[in-house]
């Protein structure tokens, strides 16, 4: 938390304020409310992770960040302006890599820069994102070649090297083995340090959440609501033996209707 | 350990000893023994049916055989090549057999006769004979496929990336695609006639719809079976419509552009007969019809067998071009 605090007010980073947002989908004529009424706010330089059962909406809310979609109602702020559209600026990392099959890794990195044209001014930023992610040996690969957590690795990158002030993270963990898992967290968690972007992460990983975040968010099932939040104070990095991060795990299942003995 | 050393010392020795048998391409031999069979059948018994091209037929056949055998000994020493010859082997024998069992009931028992079959002789003979008219027929119909088909591809393609990309493309557009789809490129004539200035175009109009309609239909499926994830990655990514089009639907329907290239390929060659129906004076289209109107099935065949060579040649040179493109040779890691 006070890691988080020293980074406010670095120009690295954003506030993101959801405001009493409903998200509503038409699905064959029927709708189908996936959020209800989310109020959140999001201090700049902080790791907020989203706690949910699968399905429940968690993964909406990112796109509403993203401005790949616009609430049915509500309002979602960065820095206090609405978002209505996709920027650069707030980037999705999603579960599956999606990394452009054809493209290298270099040229998938690459894609943001290419994409806004300003791919001569900051090419040397590719180099130095393929080597934060531990791939500058696998610049001219292409995806197929990559394992699961180097492919997630280059998604990664090809999101830093945008600069991004708000990182959103769909489960981007999720599908690799659990000790790359672990590797990629810590990983991650150094990122964050070090660029001091905003993140915002949604998982159902318990754990997960309770190691990387300042701030756990407790969603219900759908339509998501917010149904607990918990501030995690323990200093980086954190053990996952922990007493305190042992009790709060067990109140997180608790507040998931998942009780300890099972 | 000794055990291993001994083997070793062993497993040499056979090898050294049994070398020259090693080195020797015994398919390479039985090619040679089938093609020496044909050329002796065909040198050596009578014909019924007078052909022609007798003795150079025999004569080709006998250095074919005489180059499987010199491949016999040297093939191990080929490389690459080598390797493609010796990994064809059992079809050089079977080859020679077939020649040889086609000449007999053919030009030799008269058990399939003229003018319906030809042996291979009768094909030699129309391509001896008439090498410069099917040369002239091959400039002509390369030119009508050239035009025909990369006019096609390139409309085709357009007009799928479009349908797959807009919704109000698709909406007025698949329903008119799918219904002339199907239409056989005869149908046409008429309008065609109408349509084009001369029967020139015309038969370009019709090579280039063959080609066109499933480049077009196989990429309007591509741009639209792309992952909707990729575009929304690259919309986060700062993309504008023109990237969304450019660099990511095209790109990731590639593979489906190129199974329409494909078929595009096939259509484009059974509908060149059609197109020089047309009163076109030349090609190997032209060449079929004119030469079936005469019962002169020898000169069908040999003209048929030149068409599939090309378009056998042309798919691998797209496959080529696939692949490089596609890198679907890299291996995986």
């Amino acid at each position: 938390m006070s890691l988080a605090l020293a980074k406010t007010g670095s120009s690295a980073s954003i506030a993101l304020d959801v405001e009493g947002v409903s998200h509503r989908y038409g699905l064959d004529g029927k709708e189908l409310q996936v959020l209800d009424n989310v109020s959140l706010a999001i201090e700049p330089g902080e790791f907020v992770a989203l706690l949910g059962p699968s399905g429940c909406g968690k993964s909406t809310l990112l796109r509403l960040a993203a401005g790949l979609e616009t609430p049915t109602a509500g309002k979602v702020l960065e820095d206090g302006r609405p978002i209505t559209a996709p920027n650069p600026d707030r980037i999705l990392v999603f579960q599956d890599p999606t990394l452009f099959p054809l493209r290298t890794v270099r040229a998938n990195v690459a894609t943001g820069l290419e994409a806004r044209g300003i791919i001569r001014e900051r090419e040397h930023r590719i180099g130095e994102v393929l080597k934060l992610v531990k791939l500058e040996s696998f610049a001219d690969f292409y995806p197929h070649q990559l394992s699961g957590g180097m492919a997630q690795r280059a998604a990664l990158a090809r999101a830093l090297v945008n600069d991004p002030k708000l990182l959103l993270l769909d489960e981007p963990f999720g599908k690799l083995d659990s000790l790359t898992r672990l590797r990629m967290q810590n990983e991650l968690l150094d990122l964050w340090k070090n660029a001091g972007f905003t993140a915002l992460l949604v998982t159902h990983d318990v754990e997960e959440a309770l190691l990387l975040a300042d701030r756990v968010v407790v969603l219900s099932d759908r339509p998501a609501s917010i149904v607990a939040e918990v501030r995690v104070g323990q200093p980086h990095p954190r053990r996952r033996d922990d007493a305190d991060l042992v009790a709060l795990r067990r109140s997180l299942l608790e507040k998931l209707g998942i009780s300890d003995d099972v | 350990m000794s055990a291993a050393v001994e083997d070793g010392l062993e497993g040499a020795g056979r090898r050294s000893f049994a070398l020259p048998i090693d080195s020797v391409w015994w398919n390479g031999l039985l090619a040679a023994g089938t093609w020496f069979l044909a050329a002796a059948l065909t040198y050596g018994l009578p014909d019924v049916i007078t052909w022609g091209a007798t003795e150079l037929f025999a004569l080709v056949i006998l250095v074919g055989a005489g180059i499987f055998l010199a491949l016999s000994f040297t093939v191990y020493r080929l490389g690459s090549v080598g390797r493609t010859l010796v990994h064809y082997g059992p079809w050089f024998i079977v080859l020679g057999l077939w020649l040889a069992i086609w000449e007999v009931v053919t030009a030799k028992l008269g058990w399939l006769p003229k003018p319906f079959f030809s042996p291979p002789q009768g094909l030699l003979h129309v391509y001896v004979t008439d090498w410069d008219r099917l040369l002239i027929c091959i400039a002509y119909t390369g030119r009508l496929w050239g035009l025909g088909f990369f006019s096609g591809v390139l409309v085709g393609f357009a007009a799928g990336v479009a349908l797959g990309w807009s919704k109000r493309f698709a909406y007025w557009g698949m329903p008119l695609l799918k219904l002339i789809g199907p239409v056989p490129a005869s149908a046409w004539i008429p309008c065609t006639f109408f349509i084009f200035p001369t029967t020139f175009h015309a038969s370009i109009f019709l090579v280039a719809l063959a080609s066109g309609i499933p480049v077009a239909i196989l990429t309007a499926s591509g741009v639209g079976q792309v992952n909707r994830s990729y575009y929304d990655v690259a919309r986060t990514l700062g993309a504008d419509n023109r990237f969304l089009v450019l660099k990511v639907a095209i790109p990731a329907s590639l593979p489906n552009v190129f199974v329409g290239l494909f078929m595009g390929l096939y259509y484009s060659f059974a509908v060149l007969v059609v197109a020089e129906m047309l009163g076109a004076k030349f090609g190997l289209g032209w060449y079929l019809q004119f030469n079936t109107a005469y019962s002169a099935y020898a000169n069908v065949y040999a003209a048929l067998i030149i068409m599939s060579l090309i378009c056998a040649g042309l798919v691998r040179l797209l496959f080529v071009v696939r692949d490089r493109l596609l890198n679907w040779q890299k291996g995986i890691l």
